[in-house]
């Protein structure tokens, strides 16, 4: 069972690598313009003259920290906003319902009005990821702690617990699975946002390498860069998968 | 005891009453914010002018021509990954190693290939209308009562069939879900793209309008977008709902 799964997962690495092959091939005949189309081979030296030159590691790192600062301000905010509306049924059926009309909202459309308060900085950038990222944490916080299983609140009250406690001893815990879907679905939004505001505002990170190599037609570093992004996209998302199984481990019959 | 729908009511207007309020206190004079009664003028006059439907029929335009080459082909895929395993096992590193690519990364390549415009606008929103199709079109298939298809088996339907009068109606409401959610990501991806650096449509109506110090103009715009998803969402949901009945509903809870 184990050997065949092996088997089938180096044929799909070889499948990958075929077409790797297959660009490479397109490339070389020139069927499409080396203007727009490297060959992975030139994408895979631009790629190690960037990292050996130093250069490529600051703008990833830009990008990086972009979608941490955002993303993490947006999981804390989102975390204590939903906690506190999802807690009390007033606050949610005042509440909730303008939240539902604003999430259909296009998030990249709050850019020009951060543009118009911040002008173009770090600050704005910073705005507009944790306000993009917090809406599937706030709206899954919400969702969860109004799943809580009723009984338990009851349990609470007769054991005369505090609001405070009720939150971090049964609401949070019995949420945490929504948030944390919550939590991984932003990290996209935080990405797409980081790159976004990188173009616009000319930050410091691969959202501004990769338009600047596409101004000056240098389409190996353009695709490097490009390669880089789903790298980090991957990556990320990865971490975040294995976390959310660490922490829920608890839950029987989850996963 | 106040209604349930009042309740739901009783915020924004609460926060337009005191942004009203306050904005004419101290003579607001500002280049990001503006009184609502000014945004609600603006508004009127963008669509007085017509500038507010020509940017909305140019991004809507990009985002359903997007959405449908996107999901046509991550159906055409999604479909044949979840008859064919064997298929979809040997392309499984390939589909995981582009999927994560953010879909505004390929925004400097389409500029460089395409120029400004529409195509590419569509092909960015495409790429990124592609994965959640594919992958819950796949689920959808994968997740189909095996007697059906035991069925199918047994009354010796030709594979083209098979797909038309078994897999596909079995697999319509996930399927739907999958186009409703990509249909709300088609237009953020094409807003997102008009912000960035295409000079057409809603986004760059809205970077205009915040060029040129307008902010009324500008939230008059911002407010506009937020109603044309608001109704893209709850018309694909009513949909839904008409469509599929209770089967959409349940499935979407898993």
């Amino acid at each position: 069972m184990n050997r065949s799964v092996l088997i089938w997962r180096a044929a799909s690495f070889l499948v990958a690598a075929g077409f790797v092959a297959l660009w490479q091939m397109i490339a070389n005949l020139r069927l499409v313009s080396p203007v727009f189309l490297p060959g992975p081979d030139r994408a895979w030296a631009s790629l190690v003259r960037g990292f050996s030159g130093g250069d490529l590691w600051s703008k990833l790192l830009g990008t990086l920290e972009h979608m941490a600062y955002g993303w993490l301000v947006a999981s804390i905010a989102g975390i204590a906003l939903g906690a506190a509306i999802g807690s009390s049924r007033t606050m949610r059926s005042y509440v909730a319902p303008s939240l539902e009309f604003l999430r259909p909202l296009p998030v990249s459309a709050i850019i020009p009005v951060a543009i118009a308060m911040f002008g173009l900085t770090q600050g704005m950038a910073l705005f507009v990821i944790a306000f993009g990222a917090i809406w599937p944490m706030l709206l899954a916080t919400i969702h969860g702690f109004a799943a809580v299983e009723p009984r338990l609140y009851e349990v609470a009250r007769s054991l005369h617990m505090s609001r405070l406690a009720v939150i971090f001893k049964i609401a949070l815990p019995s949420a945490s699975p929504d948030i944390l879907s919550g939590m991984r679905l932003s990290l996209t939004v935080a990405l797409i946002l980081s790159v976004v505001c990188e173009i616009l505002a000319g930050l410091d990170g691969l959202g501004h390498w990769i338009l600047l190599s596409a101004r000056s037609f240098r389409s190996a570093d353009l695709f490097a860069g490009v390669i880089l992004l789903g790298v980090i996209g991957y990556l990320t998302a990865l971490a975040m998968s294995m976390v959310e199984r660490r922490l829920l481990k608890w839950r029987p019959g989850d996963r | 005891m106040i209604p349930e729908r009042a309740k739901a009511f009783l915020l924004p207007v609460a926060v337009l009453v005191l942004l009203e309020i306050w904005a004419r206190a101290i003579h607001l004079q500002s280049d990001s914010l503006a009184p609502p009664s000014a945004v609600a003028i603006a508004l009127v006059e963008a669509f007085k002018d017509g500038s507010v439907l020509t940017a909305t029929r140019d991004t809507l335009i990009s985002a359903f021509a997007g959405l449908a080459i996107g999901g046509a082909v991550g159906l055409a895929f999604g479909i044949a990954l979840g008859i064919f395993r064997i298929f979809d096992r040997l392309m499984e590193v390939t589909i995981e190693s582009i999927r994560p690519i953010p879909s505004i990364a390929l925004l400097p390549i389409a500029l460089i290939a395409l120029g400004f415009g529409y195509r590419m606008e569509i092909v960015i929103v495409a790429f990124a209308c592609v994965w959640p199709i594919l992958i819950l079109s796949r689920a959808a298939i994968g997740g189909i009562e095996p007697r059906l298809i035991e069925v199918s088996r047994a009354l010796r339907l030709s594979p083209a069939d098979r797909v038309r009068k078994i897999i596909i109606p079995a697999a319509l409401p996930r399927i739907f879900l999958a186009f409703r959610l990509a249909a709300g990501i088609a237009l953020i991806v094409a807003v997102t793209v008009e912000i960035a650096i295409n000079p057409i449509g809603l986004g760059a109506a809205i970077m205009t309008a915040q060029q040129a110090l307008r902010p009324d103009l500008m939230l008059a715009y911002l407010l506009w977008i937020g109603v044309i998803g608001y109704l893209l969402n709850t018309g694909l949901v009513v949909a839904q709902r008409h469509l599929f009945g209770r089967a959409a509903l349940v499935r979407e809870a898993t």
